[in-house]
């Protein structure tokens, strides 16, 4: 399947929800003659972590602002909840949180005073108001800090606030602007456990990011962005499998003599390696984890770990556009002898 | 297309918030500081030289805004003169602070428009100038019940009530000018220069530049140059070129409020003075209407930058 193709017949699966709390369909945005966001669908599914991922400057903050109603949409529908955010900004803005890339806040006021801010912008009455706040704070570890002024705060703990102002809001959708951006590791994997946490309770998350690599443990499906477009839509397993091509691989740790032998038998497992002691990985065209499971389990040994190696976001992104530029040169050249 | 909801949801918080901040700030700070120690010095100036020169005035109390001693300049001239510099202090960087703190996006994500934001602004800086020039307003009548002895009347009283309604208008003039400079320019630094340069140039050059252009376009005419007088019609248009500043408009309507016994804000022709008692002052009421056009002038200079200032904010991009 051409590469191009295999994107169209992502999108149109991907863009088919039943439980749809996000869809865009031909969203376009434009700044005089400059296409900033071009003709892109997508749909994100109740509870689902989706990745709006690619370069700077690739339209992912531009749709997100689109989404919530704070630029105007130059061409296309979206749809947030039910809601136009064009015609109904003020009930798609009540029911998603956002926190933008590099989030701000008012350094003179305390963590708390912030949040009672927004709390008020939004409505909440005062027993309501400081039960979720003190409760929001707590849930991203910064209940010692709801006193302390925003200055002194480090990046990490901004963004943390940043996504206590989500909690607080009780946001049925999560939109996170470069939410790892300038984040040590440690400070990565704490706010992408928060993450996880609002996939946990329901909430959806769009999440958009630069950092391929540190986004797509948490993301369920991702859009790849360049220059305005969506380039591949879908999980990172899927992509991986399309772009990268090699079928599935399951990594397996299991305890079992000549396991090894017995999980090559498995029709579709085209190749066992040994990965480590007792580690293994399997290539296969399909996904062999029920078998493989059950051939760990007839053997009576112990299972440790089974999973699919997902490929890496970084390495699939840069084959598409290595194999689309060459597909171009390609087409550019045949063009040229036939004229 | 009509958008769902109010505007002015979230008005009244944001009124709030601007109103914490200015009353907390270091800024409003020093500047309330300032123009109270120079209220405090020239109005105990005035009241000095009303005691040693001013045996019997039905307007005493007026008096103490008008009244100067050398080498101190009057009350009114510093207050002109400190008030369009509180107001920029409050309003160079009420927006492109919200773009440099990164604040703006996430604030606009609740549930309240941008109206609300500007407006909240707004109102939040006027209430603080008006709450900085009630304390003033208080503090003059004070001192001068304490240092002249005497209680003012009533008519002084509402003189100088619609003083203070005046001054706040004023006030807003120079805010809404402020911060139609904060949305244009993305440096505070840049709009407290520019809104400083505007006011100067409005302030100090522009009533020299239009007696030029005045003068430039209606020459004067060697009849009443030979009479040693001012030819009405360059008169008249230098005039109206002045009323163009802020600063005319508020000085002209001060002289007809603080003054009962100014009878016109313009050239005085003979046939205006038949029948008039010379040196009787007018009642309030007239003296409001002498200063009515003037004051709507100034009304709507605020309203008229306000509303610059809105067009360009809701036309602006959120992210910064």
């Amino acid at each position: 399947m051409s590469q191009s193709a295999m994107s169209q017949n992502t999108m149109s699966q991907s863009t088919v929800s039943e439980d749809a709390v996000i869809e865009a369909k031909d969203l376009t945005k434009t700044y005089g003659s400059t296409v900033a966001v071009d003709h892109i669908s997508f749909s994100v599914g109740r509870g689902e972590i989706f990745g709006l991922l690619g370069p700077n400057g690739a339209g992912k903050t531009t749709t997100i602002l689109m989404l919530l109603g704070l630029t105007d949409i130059s061409g296309g529908e979206v749809n947030v909840l039910g809601f136009d955010p064009a015609r109904e900004p003020l009930s798609v803005k009540r029911r998603v949180g956002y926190m933008p890339d590099t989030v701000g806040f008012y350094d003179g006021i305390t963590a708390a005073d912030n949040l009672r801010y927004t709390a008020r912008l939004i409505g909440f009455k005062h027993a309501d108001r400081e039960k979720r706040i003190a409760d929001a704070l707590a849930r991203v570890g910064l209940s010692e800090s709801a006193d302390k002024h925003v200055a002194t705060f480090s990046r990490g703990m901004r963004q943390r606030l940043g996504l206590a102002e989500i909690l607080m809001k009780g946001a049925q959708i999560a939109i996170l602007d470069e939410p790892t951006s300038g984040l040590d590791p440690h400070a990565t994997s704490e706010l992408l456990a928060i993450i996880r946490n609002f996939k946990s309770e329901g909430v959806s998350v769009l999440l958009s990011s630069h950092l391929l690599e540190r986004v797509q443990s948490v993301c369920d499906r991702v859009a790849l962005f360049s220059g305005g477009r969506i380039a591949l839509m879908g999980s990172v397993g899927d992509l991986g499998r399309e772009v990268l091509g090699g079928g599935f691989v399951v990594d397996i740790e299991a305890d079992g003599a000549g396991l090894a032998e017995r999980l090559a038998l498995i029709p579709g497992v085209s190749g066992v390696d040994k990965t480590g002691i007792g580690k293994l990985r399997l290539h296969a065209d399909r996904d062999v984890r029920p078998e493989a499971a059950a051939e760990v389990v007839a053997m009576q040994g112990r299972l440790k770990y089974l999973g699919v190696h997902e490929p890496s976001l970084d390495a699939i992104y840069t084959r598409y556009f290595e194999t689309k530029a060459a597909g171009d040169v390609a087409a550019s050249e045949g063009e040229r002898d036939a004229a | 297309m009509r958008r769902e909801g109010s505007v002015f949801q979230g008005v009244g918080v944001v009124t709030l918030k601007e109103l914490s901040d200015h009353l907390t700030s270091v800024r409003f700070f020093v500047l309330e500081l300032l123009v109270m120690l120079i209220a405090l010095v020239t109005v105990y100036a005035a009241t000095q030289q009303i005691k040693d020169t001013t045996a019997e005035d039905p307007f005493l109390f007026l008096k103490l805004f008008t009244t100067s001693r050398d080498p101190l300049p009057a009350f009114l001239f510093w207050l002109s003169l400190l008030v369009p510099v509180m107001a920029i202090g409050l309003g160079f960087d009420s927006v492109n602070s919200e773009y440099n703190r990164r604040t703006l996006s996430r604030i606009l994500s609740q549930p309240i428009y941008r109206d609300a934001l500007l407006f909240g602004k707004f109102l939040g800086g006027l209430i603080t100038l008006t709450i900085a020039l009630v304390v003033l307003w208080l503090m003059v009548i004070g001192l001068g019940l304490l240092v002249l002895g005497i209680p003012p009347g009533g008519e002084e009283i509402a003189r100088s009530f619609v003083f203070l309604l005046i001054t706040i208008i004023y006030a807003g003039v120079w805010l809404s000018l402020a911060m139609l400079f904060s949305t244009l320019f993305r440096s505070p630094a840049t709009a407290a220069l520019v809104s400083l340069g505007f006011w100067l140039f409005l302030y100090l050059i522009w009533p020299i530049l239009a007696d030029v252009i005045a003068h430039g376009i209606i020459p004067p005419d060697p009849r009443y140059t030979a009479l040693g007088l001012e030819t009405p019609g360059t008169v008249e248009l230098q005039q109206i070129l002045a009323r163009l500043s802020p600063s005319t408009l508020f000085s002209e309507v001060v002289v007809a409020l603080l003054d009962p016994t100014t009878r016109a804000l313009g050239p005085i022709y003979l046939s205006q003075l038949q029948g008039a008692v010379l040196g009787a002052p007018l009642p309030l009421s007239e003296s409001m209407l002498i200063a009515w056009p003037q004051t709507v002038g100034m009304i709507a200079s605020a309203i008229l930058l306000f509303v610059i200032g809105y067009v360009v904010f809701q036309r602006q991009e959120v992210r910064a």
